[in-house]
């Protein structure tokens, strides 16, 4: 088993340095000259020069390449084009807002999707089956923008009971350690902090969570229903365990591999799609941060961020394969 | 031999599965008894109610939409059928346990041997969990599975088909079982394997007293382990007798055709489908004898009578108009 993660981990470096070729790459595929495309047309020549010497686009290709590497490697991400902030500081920051809003999400999506699921499978064709599965179809295809708003109108606005954006109540006091502030808090023992931003990742994470949540729920559904007719389960039940152990235990842990597949993407996709629930929300996430990088043209933050989500995407498929062996002990890893 | 009373009793059981497609009366009428440390025989062709039979005693018939519409399980005296959820749980693996057909699908595959054991014994035993694994250990050495101790923590993959049917054996003996049902227990293993099987369970039936109801397609297995014989046709017994008289004068024409059907010069197995014709359609049986259609020696008042079935000899009975003594007086009734 640890000998199959060191090996997995050895083989995440050819699939990273390809990435970094890939977002390194993504500067020179742009039509045109690289400078004029990020400084625009009412540049002149002289600032265009500047810019070249100072991203080093005069060097060849492979010079340049290998700069990139190297400070990538020492963990220097460059600055900010427009901003002129260091970018890894700035990631420091957004990456772990991003993060934990996704995991949020998924653990909202992993834990109503999964027992919404079970029930409705083992209560096939039964009002909480009809209900559970209607509402699961409407979820995939209800678009989050409208949901963002319409929860933010509710519970903002209406009832007043959740905040519409950001992380923390401005002038809420909590000393950052990870920049995950529900850990934060945890750690650092600050329950009215914990709550304030727990009541922050409310809305976005449902917003965010809503689709995950009714594929797993579907998913869920079926891989059940598969599941409790096989004869195992006939053999559960013919030993005199509960209904509830059998469900459970015999049947989910069984039924939960197609699930697992679809978590592990999910989570990837989440990571790569929060734009438009950090915009809707204010969220200070990397979604927001690229998406306005993308608009400004600063192709050292494009790059960066594009490196760190593939890595952290790559990391996700690698932990998902190692719990498949969790699950399902016939899976051989040699 | 067997003097004392019976263990387990059943009385016109009438098992109905109520589908769209009409009514299947898959146990229509069955009756048998059954004393401590004796082996009663079901036999009958695919779909003849053998295993709802069973299913029905062990209260796991799926419902919807199966259904016990008439009769009564007698268990040391009290009938199954009166009892509670939780009731039938305590007696399910505990007092009447089962093995079923194929050892590879029957045991759960994403859990250990030893795990699925003791799960069985301390869902009815006081045990501690220590206590229940060495009773594990104790059970696998029982049933004859080579050094226990160390394919206690084995998965079911990593066991032949007939170890893993030694397992589903030593689960279902983990409570010491007064009644033990195995439905065509050795089906699915090559015939040296099925010998070594059955030899198992004349020992453990010799050690544990217990009743047995082995259910099985082959009269070869009927020869080898059973005292007695329920023959079934259609949901119904046909022939009910004992062994030998079933071999030796055997009347019922479906018996017959059964024993017929059994090579005898190489004891090479067959199954019993070579009687010509099919099994009819449960969900409308023909008027009079469900087995006319087949029949060779039909005659024209088994097309309008239902045989009933009749003592033709001391505990032989029969259900067929050619040996109902008041058949001449019946056939006036249309
Ligand atoms: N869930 C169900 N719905 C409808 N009919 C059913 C259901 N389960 C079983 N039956 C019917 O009950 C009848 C008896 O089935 P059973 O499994 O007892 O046969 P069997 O004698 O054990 O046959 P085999 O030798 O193939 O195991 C069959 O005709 C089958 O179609
Ligand atoms: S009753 Fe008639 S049809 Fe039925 S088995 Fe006897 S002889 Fe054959
Ligand atoms: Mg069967």
């Amino acid at each position: 088993m640890l000998k199959y993660i060191i090996r997995r981990l050895f083989m995440l470096i050819p699939v990273l340095i390809g990435v970094s070729i890939l977002t390194f790459s993504l500067i020179h595929l742009i039509p045109g000259d690289p400078a004029r495309s990020m400084l625009g047309e009412k540049a002149t020549e002289a600032q265009l020069e500047s810019l070249r010497e100072e991203l080093g686009l005069n060097d060849p290709y492979i010079v340049q390449y290998g700069r990139f590497l190297g400070n990538i490697v020492q963990g220097d991400l460059g600055e900010s084009i427009q901003s002129k902030e260091n970018i890894a500081e700035q990631l420091l920051y957004k990456l772990p807002a991003t993060v934990e809003l996704t995991i949020f999400a998924m653990i909202l999506a992993i834990i109503v999707g999964v027992l919404a699921g079970v029930i409705a499978a083992v209560k096939q064709y039964s009002w909480f089956d009809n209900i559970s599965m209607t509402g699961a179809l409407f979820g995939v295809s209800l678009p989050i923008f409208w949901l963002g708003l319409m929860m933010i109108w509710l519970f903002s606005v209406v009832f007043n009971i959740l905040p519409p954006s950001g992380r923390l109540t401005s002038g809420m006091e909590l000393t950052t350690i990870t920049n995950f502030y529900l850990l934060d808090s945890l750690l650092t023992g600050n329950w009215a902090a914990f709550k304030d931003a727990f009541s922050h990742l409310l809305m976005p994470g449902l917003a965010l969570g809503t689709i995950p949540m009714a594929i797993i729920a579907r998913m869920t559904r079926s891989s059940m229903l598969e599941v409790m007719r096989q004869d195992y389960i006939r053999t559960a039940n013919a030993k005199g365990l509960r209904t509830r152990f059998v469900v459970f235990q015999h049947a989910l842990k069984n039924a939960f591999l197609p699930v697992l597949t679809v978590i592990g993407l999910q989570f990837g996709l989440l990571l790569g799609g929060a734009v438009l629930t950090e915009t809707i929300f204010s969220w200070p996430g990397i979604g927001r941060y690229v998406y306005l990088a993308v608009l400004g043209r600063d192709y050292p933050v494009v790059q960066s961020t594009i490196l760190i989500v593939a890595t952290i995407f790559v990391l996700v498929n690698l932990i998902t394969d190692i719990l498949y062996k969790y699950f399902d002990p016939r899976i051989r890893f040699d | 031999m067997h003097t004392e009373s019976p263990i387990l009793q059943v009385e016109n059981l009438h098992t109905h599965f109520i589908t769209k497609a009409g009514i299947v009366k898959a146990v229509d009428g069955v009756d048998f008894d059954i004393k401590p440390g004796e082996t009663l025989g079901i036999v009958g062709e695919s779909g003849s109610g053998k295993s709802m039979t069973a299913m029905s005693i062990m209260g796991l018939i799926p419902s919807p939409p199966g259904k016990i519409v008439e009769g009564e399980i007698r268990f040391k005296g009290e009938n199954l059928l009166t009892k509670t959820k939780k009731q039938m749980r305590n007696i399910r693996g505990k007092e009447i346990s089962m093995v079923f057909q194929d050892p590879m699908t029957s045991l759960n595959p994403v859990f250990t041997i030893e795990k699925q054991l003791i799960e069985t014994i301390l869902a009815h035993e006081s045990f501690s969990k220590n206590q229940a694994r060495s009773r594990a250990l104790e059970l696998l050495h029982l049933v004859g599975i080579p050094d226990p101790k160390k394919r206690l923590k084995n998965y079911p993959h990593e066991f032949s088909g007939g170890m893993r049917q030694r397992v589903m054996i030593a689960i279902a003996l983990a409570c010491n079982p007064s009644v033990l049902i195995a439905d065509e227990p050795t089906t699915a293993l090559d015939v040296t394997i099925q010998a070594q099987i059955l030899e198992l369970f004349k020992k453990m039936q010799n050690e544990l007293n217990m009743a047995i109801i082995m259910i099985t397609h082959d009269l070869g297995v009927v020869a080898e382990v059973c005292d007695r014989v329920m023959v079934m046709y259609a949901g119904k017994p046909v022939e009910y007798t004992e062994t030998n008289h079933l071999f030796d004068q055997g009347k019922h024409p479906y018996t017959l055709g059964l024993m017929n059907s059994i090579p005898t010069i190489n004891k090479q197995k067959k199954k019993l489908e070579a009687i010509d014709g099919v099994p009819p359609d449960l969900r409308s049986l023909p008027k009079g004898c469900s087995f006319a259609p087949r029949c060779k020696h039909v005659m024209e008042a088994c097309l309008h009578i239902d045989p009933t079935l009749t003592e033709v000899n001391d505990h032989h009975f029969v259900r067929c108009l050619l040996y109902e003594e008041t058949n001449s007086e019946k056939v006036v009734s249309p």
